[in-house]
């Protein structure tokens, strides 16, 4: 067994590992020694072609395909250096007040969360696409909000230089998303921070981490890691989980906290999704631009956020419901498609959580209750609205037995998607806002961190990530997992005596 | 991605998987042998770092949609026509049974996957996303002659 020591070890690359790299980087110059631990690859940016059956596999957990533990869901995680940052759209959205008052953690207060947002979004360059860059999925799925009697909006997005690939949730092909693969990680290295790709955290052991480094495989996309591969004890004097709302509560489990922390795993939430369908009479443009630039949100009032997208593919494929045919005539429509996806704003429940296998793999075990299929339909009726408002012809519909809906039953919207065609296991359902499992409280009686992301009972071990969110974001939780991340870092960078032995920086 | 020790999948089960991976989509009846070969190295490929007990299920769900229709219509999957063919995975889309509705999911998807990840189908479909954006666009309109408007 390799041994090495460091005073900071954070795990995880993403929004929340970066902002801390980055935010304890100033440590360096004090003489302490952090690394980062990433289990995904670090890429070469020619190796971002966009091709869905290259990227897929490359950046994220099973290709894509994690499922929750019946096999209902497909959960997306990113897995490479910047995490899930690499592979999302850039949209940037602050908290929500009404969720942080309402999620009532003592110490988390909105004004600072949205102080540190802003913060974050300025340093990675947030802001509106001109709308000469906006194409027409996108103003379509304006105009039909606009003739539906709603208000869509804008989302910010952190890009710089954007070309219009189309290709975000593959991993930009421009470098120009604003991940922290791109700002943070580069930053924090340039200080003295260093980075470990294709290393897997196996089992924290009292103040050390065990971790495997896996070689690179022939063919396999990304950089050989830096250290040689093979098994290693990384001693730290304080360890930053941030492998996300899945792997840092796995990682707990597996390291034998769950007695102590009774509500490990427990409060996962993820915004279940849908993409929806539809065909226009013309071609629009829609695998080009940006393919995430408007929303709308009406989750306080109906529990569901609707957003633009665009897909690949074999992931448009995957989740048109049904085969034949049908479905072949509609990805041979592909040049006049236009997407939404649909959002549940899902509340933590008792046994939706993330557990461990015998082997120590996480389980997702997420039920869908009747207020979520409530929600995506709700959603689903909303979206056939928009659609049919801004002129298509036909809607495809998971939660419609058949799924299509042709124009001339406009009429009909209410009566043709209803909850009883929500058949898990015959529709897709996918999740990309994965959050909970490590959730911020007062006591481990109902939380396993307090507000700054300290785990209760060990104070050199803290969260840095969404798995701190004690309920839904009912957002895109970029910002949110930044904004609690520069606290951690905070507090770690003030409590830098009591820990390292060095004054506060 | 991990190379797998474990034999290919589909290899037992091949002309079962192609009769229902050409129903799930039925344009998959033209492919010649080395387009059948991608989209199959395709589905290995995304099966073979899954544990050896999924690789199996995979498997049994594939010889077991081949015997099921017996039952039924007095002959295996794939000697019916393509219409019962059809009919019967409809059947086992809706089944009542959780199991069996999530098995044919998953093993559509993966037939999804090995057609329209290969390059030609994005063709086939119409699907032009470039890395270049909208400067690639605007190339393919001038070279159609046509106005370039987003």
């Amino acid at each position: 067994m390799n041994e090495r020591a460091y005073d900071v070890v954070i795990i995880g690359s993403g929004a929340g590992g970066g902002t801390v790299a980055q935010e304890l980087s100033p440590l360096v110059r004090d003489g302490l020694r952090v690394l980062v631990l990433e289990q995904g690859p670090r890429l070469n940016d020619d190796e971002f072609t966009g091709r869905e059956g290259e990227m897929a596999p490359a950046l994220y957990e099973d290709g894509g395909g994690f499922l929750t533990a019946d096999g209902t869901m497909m959960l997306a995680l990113g897995r490479a250096y910047g995490g899930s940052t690499v592979v999302y759209t850039g949209t940037s959205l602050p908290p929500p007040e009404r969720v942080i008052e309402r999620w009532d953690v003592p110490g988390l207060e909105y004004p600072d969360l949205l102080r540190r947002s802003a913060k974050h979004a300025a340093a990675d360059n947030v802001h509106y696409l001109e709308p000469e860059l906006i194409n027409e999925n996108n103003r379509l799925f304006v105009e039909g909000c606009a003739k539906a009697g709603w208000q869509a909006g804008q989302f910010p997005v952190n890009v710089k230089g954007c070309r219009g690939s189309s290709l975000c949730n593959l991993g930009c092909p421009n470098a120009a998303k604003q991940g922290t693969n791109r700002v943070q990680l580069p930053a924090a290295e340039r200080a003295g921070v260093e980075v470990v790709t294709r290393a897997r955290a196996l089992v924290i052991e009292g103040r050390s981490v065990r971790v495997r480094v896996a070689e690179q495989m022939p063919g396999e996309k990304g950089l050989p890691s830096e250290w040689a591969p093979g098994d290693y004890r990384v001693h730290a004097r304080s360890i930053v989980l941030a492998a996300g709302a899945i792997g840092s509560p796995a990682l707990l489990l597996r390291s034998g906290c769950g007695r102590a922390l009774p509500r490990l795993g427990e409060r996962f939430t993820c915004h279940p999704a849908h993409v929806l369908v539809a065909e226009h009479a013309r071609p629009i443009t829609n695998d080009v631009g940006h393919p995430k630039s408007y929303y709308l949100d009406r989750a306080e009032e109906e529990s569901f956020v609707l957003e633009t997208c665009m897909y690949f593919p074999f992931t448009t494929a995957k989740n048109l419901t049904g085969f034949g045919a049908d479905h072949s005539r509609f990805m041979h429509a592909f040049p006049r498609l236009q997407m939404i996806l649909v959002l549940a704003c899902d509340r933590a429940v008792p046994g939706n959580r993330v557990t461990v296998d015998r082997a120590g793999k996480p389980v997702v075990h997420y039920r869908f209750t009747p207020e979520v299929i409530e929600a995506l339909v709700r959603a689903t009726r909303a979206s056939a609205r928009i659609f049919f408002a801004a002129g298509a012809l036909r809607v495809h519909a998971p939660s419609a037995d058949p799924p299509l809906l042709e124009r001339s039953e406009m009429g009909r919207i209410d009566e043709r998607i209803a909850a009883r065609h929500f058949k898990p296991g015959k529709i897709s359902l996918s999740a990309a806002h994965l959050m909970g499992g490590c959730g911020m409280g007062r006591t481990p009686a109902d939380s396993v961190t307090d507000a700054w992301g300290r785990v209760h009972g060990i104070p050199w071990l803290r969260v840095a990530d969404a798995s701190l969110f004690p309920d839904a974001l009912h957002i895109n939780p970029y910002l949110t997992i930044m904004a609690l991340a520069d606290r951690v870092a905070e507090r770690i960078r003030s409590e830098a005596g009591e820990l390292f032995g060095v004054a506060a920086a | 991605m991990r190379p797998s020790s474990s034999q290919p999948v589909l290899d037992p089960v091949r002309p079962v998987f192609r009769a229902i991976a050409a129903t799930v989509v039925p344009e998959a009846a033209r492919l010649g042998e080395a387009e059948w070969s991608e989209l199959e190295g395709s589905v290995e490929k995304a099966v073979a770092e899954r544990p050896p007990k999924m690789r199996r299920q995979l498997r049994l769900l594939i010889r077991t949609l081949e015997l099921l229709p017996v039952f039924r219509y007095g002959r295996r999957f794939s000697r019916l026509d393509a219409a019962a063919r059809r009919r019967f995975l409809e059947k086992i889309q809706d089944s009542p049974i959780l199991l069996l509705r999530r098995g044919f999911w998953g093993l559509r998807t993966l037939v999804l996957l090995g057609y329209y990840t290969r390059a030609a189908a994005a063709g086939e479909i119409g699907y032009a996303a470039d890395p270049r954006g909208w400067d690639a666009w605007r190339e393919r309109r001038e070279t159609h002659g046509q106005e370039a408007q987003p």
